[in-house]
């Protein structure tokens, strides 16, 4: 028997008014869990979103999105951005 | 670089399709999982995907190392979300390598057996805590120059995922930067630190770039598929142009007594790497290859029963489900 | 003991738990059994240790201008006021989850209650931890579900990880002057009074768990007043705490 955990699709509404948008897949055991591994890989608990995970094996796909993935910062870890540390100008671009 | 000297494998297509295949890539139409590509070109993204996805995972190691003593609750919270993203790269890296066709489990235990590898300089030790700043300055730094170019790649769910990661990553370079800098500023003790951290992954972080590959036939296979970008030359000529300065402005010293600015190139002429022990490394001798492997294969080994727990119980609700139903 | 001496031990109680078993699970970071979890605890950590900036950081004011690291990393074993729970080695990642559900089930109904403490400051470190912790009680709870009811094997050692552990809990809901002192004057309610709620809640997931409930009410104690704290902690004060004794004074 396969004991690899099914593969989910992560789709997220970043904010009210906007649509679900895929963000990326990650493995679960069940949809309950998929839910709880998307908060914490792909929006790191921002709170207002709304997640749906829907198994792979039951998307039917017509032709290929190419559209980028959405980027959820998270608001109170603000080390997580680059301009939380203080580069000295004669450092150049980083 | 976290992909190193991937071979690409030769395709026996129908010409015509192959044709097709390549008018697209020059014209910049990204390719999606369900279009048809050569094998050959399936097969070395699966190479280099999952190699690309082993160094994130892997690389949690040296830097994980050390987030049990950071020295600040600040530094603790930087580097432990850090590593934590290495972690959601390699994740993201896997999904990408899974519209592929090989699943996460799989392409893991390659990792595991040794059929796989990963980056070179995950083989070497952090052995103070300003090593912690000079991975995210030099490592990151190095890995970057590579990762930038790459989302423009040709395979749209490769692309994907590098561009998420580049977003991250810019985060931690400036953090590893600004770590070793409050070292290179601080005590005589911190200073040492930071000097022998710079000693330590001068030529391994140069060495990640991968040996010249200007007459590499999979290099120039790879490229016209733009799955790689840049040549690996061109790489770490950026990369040494970009850290000197950097360097400089820390007081840190460059192990390298023939670094000079060349005028008429406009570049920086350097020392290369000392490749026999690149090909020693790759061959599995490096001082932490064997560790490394081990600590995956422990967390792996371990974790099987919480992974195979939680999926009986969720078979078991969804059985229960059904029958209520 | 005076009031802002009891206010200082009941800040230092929670800070030295948020302190201790923020570190503890960020031990795991690069060895869990699934990408999903490494990158799920590091998110739990990560929450801890923020708290435990808050938390440390008030006491430190009270305490005469120190900083939390001053309190982190300057201490030695007999000032940390944490329970024994939190010290306990990671032992399995059943263990781990475990001991995470039984401290998240009391953290979180202490957090609920201090969003009404008198202290303004106290409340509002509550607002934004008890957020936090209301998803860590569901992710270990579902967790600790999922195992006890998995397999043979994992159902086993939930069992036996919650035999250990269990006689650690009962130090979380002991109640001693400070206590007395500290909900006399509004500010958190008295541990012994949340222990029926604690129960009803443990009770409820452990029956879904399949897992069976040791009887021994018998409690370890020490950690909330610095009596006796276990083996462990001297262990990991000196790794956390290294390079601030090594190098004292410098900055980082």
């Amino acid at each position: 028997m396969n004991t690899e955990w099914p593969l989910w699709e992560i789709f997220i509404r970043g904010q009210h008014g906007m649509s679900h948008r895929h963000v990326g897949s990650l493995h679960a055991p069940d949809a309950e869990m998929a839910i709880k591994n998307a908060r914490d890989v792909y929006t790191r608990r921002n709170e207002g979103v709304s997640i749906w995970v829907v198994e792979a094996n039951n998307i039917s796909a017509s032709s290929p999105s190419d559209k980028g993935p959405l980027y959820e910062p998270s608001e109170s870890k603000v080390y997580r951005h680059p301009t939380f540390f203080d580069i000295p100008e004669e450092v150049g671009a980083m | 670089m976290y992909a190193q000297m991937v071979e690409s494998e030769a395709s026996n297509d129908d010409p015509e399709k192959l044709a097709e295949f390549q008018a697209r890539i020059d014209a910049d139409i990204k390719i999606e999982p369900k279009d048809w590509m050569p094998q050959g070109y399936r097969k070395t993204l699966i190479r280099q995907i999952g190699q690309h996805a082993h160094s994130e995972i892997v690389g949690q190691l040296p830097e994980g190392n050390w987030i049990t003593r950071a020295p600040t609750l600040q530094r603790k919270a930087i580097l432990l979300a850090k590593v934590q993203d290495e972690a959601g790269h390699g994740l993201y890296l896997y999904c990408a390598a899974e519209t592929l066709g090989v699943s996460r489990d799989e392409i893991t235990e390659m990792l595991l057996d040794g059929r796989m590898k990963y980056s070179s300089i995950f083989n070497y030790p952090t052995l103070n805590w300003a090593d912690i700043g000079a991975v995210g300055w030099l490592v990151d730094g190095a890995a970057i120059m590579n990762q930038v170019p790459l989302q423009r790649t040709s395979y749209g769910p490769y692309s994907r995922a590098m561009i998420r990661i580049c977003k991250e990553e810019s985060f931690h370079q400036r953090q590893g930067y600004d770590a070793i800098r409050k070292m290179a500023e601080g005590t005589p003790e911190q200073r040492k630190m930071a000097q022998d951290a710079m000693n330590r992954f001068w030529y391994p972080s140069l060495m990640m770039f991968g040996p010249s590959d200007k007459d590499s036939v999979h290099s120039a296979q790879s490229m016209a598929w733009k799955i790689k970008i840049n040549t690996n030359d061109e790489l770490r000529q950026k990369f040494v142009d970009q850290t000197v300065p950097q360097a400089e402005y820390l007081g840190l010293t460059i192990p390298d007594p023939d670094l000079t600015w060349n005028e008429e190139r406009g570049h920086y002429d350097f020392s290369e790497p000392d490749w026999s022990e690149f090909f020693d490394v790759i061959k599995g001798n490096g001082p932490c290859n064997v560790d490394r492997l081990a600590a995956r294969n422990k967390a792996w080994d371990d974790g099987k029963w919480v992974r195979d727990g939680l999926l009986a119980h969720a078979r078991k609700k969804q059985a229960g489900n059904l029958a209520a139903e | 003991m005076t009031r802002d001496e009891a206010f200082q031990q009941f800040l230092l109680r929670m800070g030295d738990n948020t302190l201790i078993l923020g570190h503890r699970v960020s031990e795991w970071c690069g060895h869990a059994p699934v990408l999903e979890e490494d990158i799920a605890l590091a998110n739990t950590a990560l929450d801890l240790i923020g708290q435990t900036q808050m938390w440390l950081g008030l006491a430190g004011e009270m305490g005469g201008g120190k900083t939390a690291d001053d309190l982190a990393f300057l201490r030695d074993v007999w000032d940390f006021r944490n329970v024994l729970l939190v010290e306990v080695a990671n032992g399995d990642f059943g263990r781990t989850l475990m001991r995470q559900f039984l401290f998240d089930a009391w953290h979180s109904i202490m957090l609920g209650r201090l969003l009404t403490s008198s202290d303004d400051r106290v409340a509002a470190i509550a607002a934004k931890a008890s957020k936090e912790v209301a998803y860590h009680l569901e992710r270990s709870a579902e967790t600790v579900v999922g195992l006890g009811d998995g397999t043979e094997e994992s159902h086993t050692r939930m069992q036996a990880a919650l035999d250990y552990l269990w006689p650690y809990v009962g130090e979380m809901f002991v109640s001693d002057d400070i206590d007395a002192q500290i909900a006399a004057a509004g500010i958190a309610p008295n541990p012994a009074d949340l222990r029926d709620e604690y129960d009803a809640l443990v009770k409820r997931v452990l029956a879904k768990a399949t897992l069976t409930l040791p009887e021994s009410r018998f409690a370890h104690k020490g950690g909330r007043d610095g009596r006796m704290h276990t083996e462990h902690l001297g262990h990991l004060l000196s790794q956390m705490q290294w390079l601030q004794r090594a190098y004292p004074g410098a900055s980082w």
